[in-house]
């Protein structure tokens, strides 16, 4: 179980998360973090990864204080995977995924690591893309990649930072649909920024809505999309129905002057 | 059962790959030992391979003079090939992988031009960075404003907002700064003078000695393990710094770390032979198209290719007019200077499209 107690974190003049405390993440739930551009989803990743350290505050994984540990050792248990970003490495997809398992284990290629990587790219269907260069790939493709880097190295703690983004709608529902099997299937503890709430509503467990640094909500996907306060902290009004399948929509409006009139000229 | 057969046959294919990397390395050896051989037997004076063989496996049996061409002339010249070769190509390596950048090498990056202006200032004025050095005075000068040079790069990449690009510009203003630093020592200098520092700026092997090899060998039996046991950060580097840190690099520290053993490298290559542009930039350019990216077989090979070409490079300048030695930076830079516009070309043509 991981609990995040009485986290402030930022970087030099700039304090970006404001007390920030999580407590009962489980193993086996898929937690979305939601919140608009700039609010700390971000840095709240980075501070349980380790990448930056909180100012004050701890974080707890079982009996474990991540703070405290060395930062290899905090990769071991907690794997951190970033907002997209390009590469132009001359590495096969296979490769690819074998380095990032390498990073915490031994120096020498064992049968068990091979097993290991061909798992994680069957799991997730890039069986096929194994051999390919990962410069080659499409932003789908290197999006899948970059989630089999994460999985490979079977953590505790898995810290997706916008995994969806830039993505079509099938690579979005099966990026998405990957995480959850993973999650319930070996039950690490899940947690991902997502930007898009219907999605977030789809397949998450539990919501926790950050704005500003600081945790405005924290409950089940039902609860938290029809608060009052998500339109608030989006600067949008919002509405959530039941589709006739039974899945929660969101449906949001701007609702400023300004945009109003936009609207009408798009219209 | 099929995504059975499907994973096994990733780790085949897998398996079928490593096999290949590990023929190519053996491939290469082969012809830098080839080359090696011919290089030694290769000279004024035409001696058959088996002759050359004869003086190494039973010296009694030859006379003295052949003798002392071997050990006091071929060999060092050879075994300096391969040794600076394989410093420069490792070298021109690491710098690109910590750089992200695969233009980046001694060369390129303005420690050549440094290396030259120490030289000329030991040539000139005969002024020593480093005291009680004595008959090194020139080749201690290089080094250091070498390392200088490196450590300043280090520096640079450490301030915000120096990208990988900006690293290529650096280097450009190391050059000129040290070009005209050098040209002032030149027209300061005397006739005799003025010779013996483009003789240096040329690049050479005559300058060979067993005192040099032994430094840079034992230089080489440092870096080589030390670098290999960062082959898998180093590797996660190449995916993005953010990627690697993500996955538990601590990529600050690596890159000095790198760093200072590059500026070890390079600075010794350079101080040995003098400017020899490019073969840090062909070997590793050339190893990657073999093998990729995968540091546990890109950093040797790049080091292995990079002995081979100045091997070869060596060979060639003693082939094209017999009797006359042609200074090796002239061949490397006439040989270096396509790749490095083919590389321009195709990393512009990743950006555009």
């Amino acid at each position: 179980m991981l609990s995040i107690n009485h986290i402030y974190a930022g970087y030099p003049g700039k304090k970006v998360l404001k007390d920030i405390s999580i407590s009962n993440l489980e193993g086996g739930e898929l937690v979305g973090l939601i919140g608009p551009n700039a609010s700390g989803k971000s840095t709240l990743f980075k501070s349980i990864a380790g990448l930056i350290k909180p100012l004050s505050g701890s974080i707890d994984l079982g009996s474990v204080e991540l703070t405290q540990l060395h930062r290899r050792n905090q990769a071991r248990l907690v794997a951190y995977m970033p907002q997209a970003v390009g590469c132009n490495a001359i590495l096969t997809v296979f490769e690819s995924v074998l380095l990032a398992l390498k990073q915490t284990t031994g120096w020498r290629v064992g049968k068990a690591d091979l097993h290991q990587v061909s798992q994680v790219l069957d799991t997730l269907e890039l069986a096929h893309l194994a051999n390919r260069g990962i410069a080659d790939l499409s932003g789908g493709q290197a999006q899948m990649v970059a989630v089999a880097q994460t999985l490979v190295r079977a953590p505790a703690v898995i810290l997706l930072d916008e995994p969806t983004s830039a993505l079509d709608l099938h690579h979005q529902l099966s990026i998405m649909n990957a995480i959850h099997i993973e999650t319930k299937r070996r039950k690490p503890i899940v947690m991902a920024a997502l930007h898009d709430l219907n999605l977030a509503a789809k397949f998450c467990d539990r919501l926790i809505l950050l704005n500003d640094g600081r945790i405005i909500a924290d409950g089940t996907p039902e609860l938290i999309l029809k608060m009052p306060e998500l339109g608030e902290t989006y600067g949008v009004s919002a509405g959530v129905e039941r589709t006739t399948r039974g899945a929660l929509y969101v449906d949001a409006h701007l609702t400023s002057s300004v945009a109003l009139s936009c609207n009408y000229v798009s219209a | 059962m099929n995504t059975n057969t499907q994973k096994v046959e990733m780790q085949h294919a897998y398996a079928a790959q490593i096999g290949r990397k590990c023929w190519i390395m053996a491939i290469i050896i082969s012809l830098l030992i080839i080359s090696f051989f011919i290089d030694v037997s290769t000279g004024p004076g035409n001696y058959p391979l088996s002759t050359v063989l004869g003086v190494f496996s039973e010296p009694e049996s030859h006379g003295i003079r052949l003798q002392v061409i071997m050990w006091d002339y071929r060999l060092p010249i050879a075994v300096t090939a391969v040794l600076v070769g394989a410093l420069l190509g490792l070298a021109g390596a690491q710098m690109q992988t910590i750089l992200n950048n695969p233009l980046a090498e001694p060369f390129t990056l303005g420690v050549s031009a440094a290396a030259s202006f120490g030289a000329s200032l030991a040539i000139v004025l005969g002024f020593s960075v480093v005291p009680g050095v004595g008959g090194l005075l020139v080749t201690a000068n290089a080094f250091v404003f070498s390392l200088m040079t490196c450590g300043f790069i280090l520096f640079a990449t450490r301030l915000k907002g120096v990208g990988s690009e900006t690293m290529i510009l650096f280097g450009i203003a190391i050059f000129f700064t040290f070009s005209a630093l050098l040209a002032l020592m030149q027209y300061m200098a005397s006739e005799d003078q003025i010779a013996r520092i483009v003789f240096w700026m040329m690049g050479s092997l005559s300058r060979a000695s067993w005192d040099k090899i032994a430094l840079g060998g034992i230089l080489l039996a440092i870096a080589i393990p030390f670098s290999l046991l960062r082959t898998w950060p180093m590797t996660a580097l190449r995916m993005g710094e953010v990627t690697a840190n993500s996955m538990g690099v601590d990529v600050p520290r690596l890159r000095v770390e790198m760093l200072i053993c590059i500026s070890l490298l390079a600075a010794t290559a350079v101080s040995f032979v003098g400017t020899v542009g490019f073969v840090g930039l062909v070997g590793p350019h050339i190893a990657r198209l073999l093998v990729g990216e995968d540091q546990r077989f890109f950093v040797p090979l790049a080091a292995i290719i990079g002995a081979l070409v100045l091997s070869l490079t060596s060979l060639i300048s003693k082939s094209i007019t017999p009797g006359i030695i042609y200074p090796i930076g002239i061949i490397t830079s006439l040989i270096g200077v396509p790749v490095f516009v083919s590389i321009i070309l195709s990393t512009r043509r990743e950006k555009l499209s």
